[in-house]
This record gives structure tokens, C-alpha cells and sequence, in this order.
């Protein structure tokens, strides 16, 4: 390749990298003017300052139990009241904000990270291997996530490295054939042949090259999958398998179910934390929709 | 366009998914067989008990039950079992789990189809009614619904009715599946069992609705600009009869795929529903087992329902082509 060529090559991969960046701007851009997308990321905000604040916001010890047990909301210095052992609610629902935030974007990261791993190296290579990841991610997608989680977590038990694990490892099919799809027609754009003339490398090009310009959509699907996860834990709390250790929103939900005729307060008020979250993280990918693809986004 | 005699292609087409199917369903027994093998405790202790037991009876046991074979040799067995219908057996319940979930499975299926049929039909109908004048009072109203929808979890919304309907105001049954002070018969026990079904099916179908309602707008918005719709409104059809007519037909398509598609989840929400309700189906067989430690069961339900997830995929699929003639295979 003599040397024009190769400047050529070189500007071609810069001007694909530099668009990358002027389009982030471009993205927040659209993205402020989405008010569902920014008030996805107003209660995403509220959660991530609760989860992080607890300590200071919360104003009893979660796990304290007292005398008071099934005191109505604003009865004695309980804002939200207590539950059948005596403890605070509204302490108990700003803890519980941990575990769901942990979990779902932990969670959610791994099934990112599997999802782009698994779809990269099948657009990108293709032949048998393609074929074969995508029997493979196909498996994942018809397997009942919730009672297969279920069984692992009843085995192996539920502490939240594993509640992390498993709803991350049983959560990449949708990312995997997103990435795919964008891969097998990014593989073929002048930038991706202007970096191969280069010399690149494969690995080079696939996730150096390729991949930050197929990052908006998986990042629609990131958020999305951070509200799946927060529903998958709470439902596994509610069926008794959350950390022990931890008060969780489902873990709530489930000793709310035994006096659901003695004290609304225990039900309602974890719900709530549960609903704003999800619909928080739903709204925030909304707003990424329209970020990233216009066309795309709920009208 | 190669299938020129159509119902050929679908045949054609359809063997070639059931053919697909095979290894999905090899792969859902064999993920079930490493988790039996995987399962806490020492098969053996479970089957004789904590007992201090004769070490040759435990050894008869062992060889009894095929435990001192070879793990692909056990895994042969366990296929050839299945295949037969033995998917194990219940402690808790002392018979076999097929003949545990047969006999629970009508109480989820009739739950489920009624769910179904209700999420569907609300929600194809907000659907037409909030894509008629988008960003309308109608429309607005019609999408947060469905953004409620999307993210209220369905165990906590069953609660929330249980406070409202049957503790507060007493209206409806808080949960089981027939009042036990009163035994009725006949026509009045259906009503009796329809009433107590009404709240769990209100519980479940939000989800659904939702889904529904959001995929009917969006794919007739994307019809109602296509090129038959405007020769339709060109031959001077009225904007109802253009809707009713031929924009659903086409929009209503992608409604019968998230049946499919979301089958699997509509079988998670009614264990989380059942158990809040007290129905005695099979999400409330998979709640109790995990409390008794009753793994084969657990394990029986993951079987049975993922190739039930497999084989309804496999349905729509067949049914979205045919129902959709633009579709050849």
C-alpha cells in the first residue's frame, strides 16, 4: 500500500472516531429534549442518592427491632410504620434501594458484557461459529429465566454475588443478537476495510473500531435490562430466595404477604420502591431510544 | 418467493423449526439432568432417609437407582425416562411429579388463557384507540398506562387488589380457588371459582395489556401510512372502516408473536400471582416445594414448562405465517 493510500486509510478510521464523539454531543442533546428520558433519569438519580446516602437518610437501623411491631405510618416517630417484628419501615425501604441497585446494575453489566462478547465474535467471524452462538443464545432465550433462577438460587444459595451471577448469566440473549445484527453490517463499511488495509487486527477492529460505534443501542438494552434484573430479584425475594442478610424490596413483599390483612403499610410501601425504579430505568432507556435511533423511539 | 405452492412451503417451513426444535429440547434435559446431579445432598440420604442404614443397603440403593454408573451411562437413563413420561419423584407429595403437575396444570391453564384472552383483547382495543389520534387525551392516557404497566410487579399489584377489593371493600374472595364454608355445585360452583379468579386475572394481565397495547399502537401507526391503507382511504372508505378492517388485520400480527415470545414470562408472573392468591396450580406447586426442599419437582416443572415454552414458540410461529400472506417460506 503506498503511502497516499494509507493517509487515506488513516483519515477514513479518525473521521469515523471523531463522528463517534460529535455524535455523543448530538445524543445528550436529543435526549434532553425527551421528558420521559429525562425524568427516567431523574428517579434513576433519586435511586442512586438513596442507595448511596442509606446510612445517613435512614433513620433507624433497619434490622432494629422493637416493642412497636404493626405501627400504623406516622404513628410513633415511625414515618412509614413498622412491621410485624417491630422494625422501621421507611428505614428498611431506603436500605432496600441498595440491593435492588446493586443487583440490577450489576446484573445487567453482565449481561452486557456476555451479550457483546457473544454477539461480536459471531457478526464479526461468522460461518459455524456464528451458527453455533446463535443456537446457543437461542437457548437462553426460550428457558424460563424465572424458574431456572429460581432452582440455581434454591441450590446454590441466594446470597447477592449469586443473585448477580445467575440473573446476569440468564439475561444477554436480547444484547447478543442486537450486537450481532450490528456487527454483521458494520463489518462491511469502509472504516472497518480502511483499518484492515491498516493492518489491524481482528480483536483490533472488533472491539476497538467496531465496537464504540454500536455502543448507543447497547446501551438501550443495558438500561432495559437493569429493570428486568430489579424485577427478576424482587420476585425472587418474594418467593423467600433474597440475600439473608440484606433487606430487600421482595424480601419485604414476602413477610408483607402473611399479615397483608393486618398491615397494608408493609405492602405498599416496598411496591412503590419497586415500581419507581424499574420505571425509572424503562424511561431512561426510552430517552437513550430516542438518542441514539429517533426513528426508533416511542412516539 | 421459491414456494410457489404456499401450503407446500409451510410445511416445508414448519418441519424445518420442529426439526430445530429437537436440540433446543435435548439441551433443556440435559441442562435439567446436570442440575439433578448438582442438586444439594446425597441422593441416597434422601431416598432411605437420615437412618443410620446397613452399608449394604445403601450400596443396594445405589445400584438400585443406577447412582454407581457412570455419568453419561446415568444420563442416558435419565433421557430414556423422560422420554417416557417419569419425570421423577415427590417426596413432599408421595407421587410421581408428572401426576402431580397434570393434576395442577388445568387451574395455571385456565388462568393463563384467561389472561391471555382479556390482556389481549384490552389492549388491542386501547392499542386502535390511543394510535386513532396520537397525542391525544386518549393516547397519553392509553402510554402511561403502559408504562405502568411495564413496571409494576405483578406479586405486589395482587397484594394491592387483595387491600382494596376483598380487605377494604369486601367485594371479591382474597384468595384459594372455591369457598370452603359453602359447597356448591354445578353452575354455581363455576361462578363461585370465576370469582375467585377474577382478582388473580386482573393481576396478571396488566403486564400483557401493557405489552400489547404498546406493540398494537406502534406497528398501526407504522401501517396507517403504508400504500393499501391510502388506496383504501382513496376508494373512500371511512377512517373507522380503513381501522377496523385493514390496518388491524395487519397490525394485530405482531400481537399474536408476543403471545409466543412472552409465554414464558406469563408463566413466571402466574407462580408470583398464584402465590399471592393461594390458586392451587402450578406456580403455588413451585412456591411450596421450595419451602419442603421437594428439588424433583422444582425440576419437573423447569422440564415440563421449557419445552411447553418451545412448542408454543413454535405455534405462533407457524400461525404468524399463516395468517400473514405476505409471508412465504
Amino acid at each position: 500500500m503506498d503511502d497516499a493510500a494509507r493517509a487515506a486509510a488513516a483519515t477514513e478510521v479518525t473521521e469515523v472516531r471523531q463522528a463517534g464523539r460529535s455524535n455523543a454531543f448530538a445524543a445528550w442533546r436529543r435526549f434532553r429534549r425527551s421528558s420521559s428520558g429525562v425524568f427516567g433519569l431523574v428517579v434513576v438519580a433519586l435511586l442512586v442518592l438513596t442507595a448511596i446516602l442509606a446510612p445517613l437518610l435512614a433513620p433507624l437501623d433497619p434490622h432494629s427491632t422493637s416493642r412497636a411491631a404493626f405501627a400504623p405510618p406516622f404513628a410513633s416517630g415511625h414515618f412509614l410504620g413498622t412491621d410485624n417484628l417491630g422494625r422501621d419501615i421507611l428505614s428498611q425501604v431506603i436500605w432496600g434501594s441498595r440491593v435492588s441497585l446493586l443487583v440490577g446494575l450489576a446484573a445487567a453489566a453482565t449481561a452486557t458484557l456476555i451479550g457483546v462478547a457473544v454477539g461480536a465474535l459471531a457478526g464479526y467471524l461468522g460461518g459455524w461459529f456464528d451458527e453455533l452462538l446463535m443456537r446457543v443464545t437461542e437457548f437462553f432465550q426460550v428457558i424460563p429465566r424465572f424458574v431456572l433462577a429460581l432452582i440455581v438460587v434454591a441450590f446454590f444459595g441466594s446470597g447477592l454475588l449469586n443473585l448477580i451471577l445467575v440473573i446476569g448469566l440468564l439475561s444477554w440473549p436480547q444484547t447478543a443478537r442486537l450486537v450481532r445484527s450490528q456487527y454483521l453490517s458494520h463489518k462491511t463499511l469502509p472504516y472497518v476495510d480502511a483499518g484492515r488495509a491498516l493492518g489491524m487486527r481482528n480483536a483490533r477492529l472488533m472491539f476497538m473500531q467496531i465496537l464504540p460505534n454500536v455502543m448507543g443501542p447497547v446501551l438501550v438494552v443495558a438500561s432495559l435490562d437493569v429493570a428486568q434484573a430489579i424485577l427478576l430479584e424482587a420476585s425472587l425475594g418474594f418467593f423467600g430466595l433474597g440475600d439473608p442478610n440484606l433487606t430487600s424490596w421482595g424480601g419485604m413483599l414476602n413477610s408483607a404477604q402473611t399479615f397483608i390483612r393486618r398491615a397494608w403499610w408493609m405492602s405498599v410501601f416496598p411496591g412503590i420502591g419497586i415500581t419507581l425504579a424499574v420505571l425509572g430505568f424503562n424511561l431512561f432507556g426510552d430517552g437513550l431510544t430516542e438518542a441514539y435511533d429517533p426513528r426508533m423511539a416511542p412516539r | 418467493m421459491a414456494a410457489e405452492g404456499g401450503g407446500n412451503g409451510l410445511a416445508v417451513y414448519a418441519l424445518r423449526r420442529a426439526v430445530n426444535a429437537i436440540p433446543l429440547i435435548l439441551g433443556v434435559v440435559v441442562v435439567n439432568f446436570v442440575l439433578i446431579a448438582l442438586a444439594p445432598g446425597d441422593p441416597v440420604t434422601s431416598l432411605i432417609g437420615e437412618y443410620p442404614a446397613p452399608p449394604e443397603y445403601v450400596e443396594r440403593v445405589r445400584r438400585d437407582f443406577g447412582l454407581d454408573r457412570s455419568l453419561p451411562e446415568r444420563l442416558g437413563l435419565y433421557l430414556v425416562n423422560v422420554a417416557k413420561g417419569d419425570l421423577g419423584f415427590s417426596f413432599a407429595n408421595r407421587q410421581p411429579v408428572l401426576d402431580l403437575l397434570l393434576q395442577r396444570l388445568g387451574r395455571t391453564l385456565v388462568l393463563m388463557l384467561s389472561t391471555v384472552v382479556v390482556a389481549t383483547g384490552v389492549g388491542l382495543l386501547l392499542g386502535v384507540l390511543s394510535a386513532r389520534k396520537p397525542g391525544s387525551l386518549t393516547d397519553r392516557g392509553a402510554t402511561g398506562f403502559a408504562l405502568l404497566g411495564y413496571a409494576v410487579p405483578e406479586f405486589w399489584l395482587g397484594q394491592l387488589l387483595i387491600l382494596v377489593f376483598a380487605v377494604s371493600l369486601g367485594w371479591l374472595p382474597a384468595g384459594g380457588f372455591r369457598s370452603v364454608r359453602v359447597d356448591y355445585t354445578g353452575f354455581a360452583a363455576v361462578l363461585d371459582t370465576m370469582k375467585h379468579m377474577i382478582l388473580p386475572m386482573a393481576a396478571l394481565s396488566f403486564r400483557y395489556m401493557a405489552i400489547t397495547t404498546r406493540l398494537t399502537r406502534a406497528s398501526l401507526l407504522e401501517v396507517m401510512s403504508a400504500q393499501y391503507i391510502v388506496a383504501a382511504r382513496g376508494r373512500g372508505l371511512s377512517e373507522n372502516a380503513v381501522l377496523w378492517r385493514h390496518a388491524l388485520r395487519a397490525a394485530a400480527l405482531p400481537v399474536v408473536t408476543v403471545i409466543g415470545y412472552n409465554f414464558a414470562f406469563i408463566v413466571a408472573g402466574s407462580a408470583l400471582v398464584e402465590t399471592v392468591f393461594g390458586w392451587p396450580g402450578i406456580g403455588r406447586l413451585m412456591y411450596d416445594s421450595i419451602y419442603t426442599r421437594d428439588y424433583p419437582v422444582l425440576l419437573g416443572i423447569l422440564l415440563f414448562v421449557s419445552v411447553t415454552v418451545i412448542i408454543v414458540n413454535l405455534i405462533t410461529d407457524a400461525l404468524y405465517a399463516v395468517l400473514d400472506p405476505r409471508v412465504r417460506y
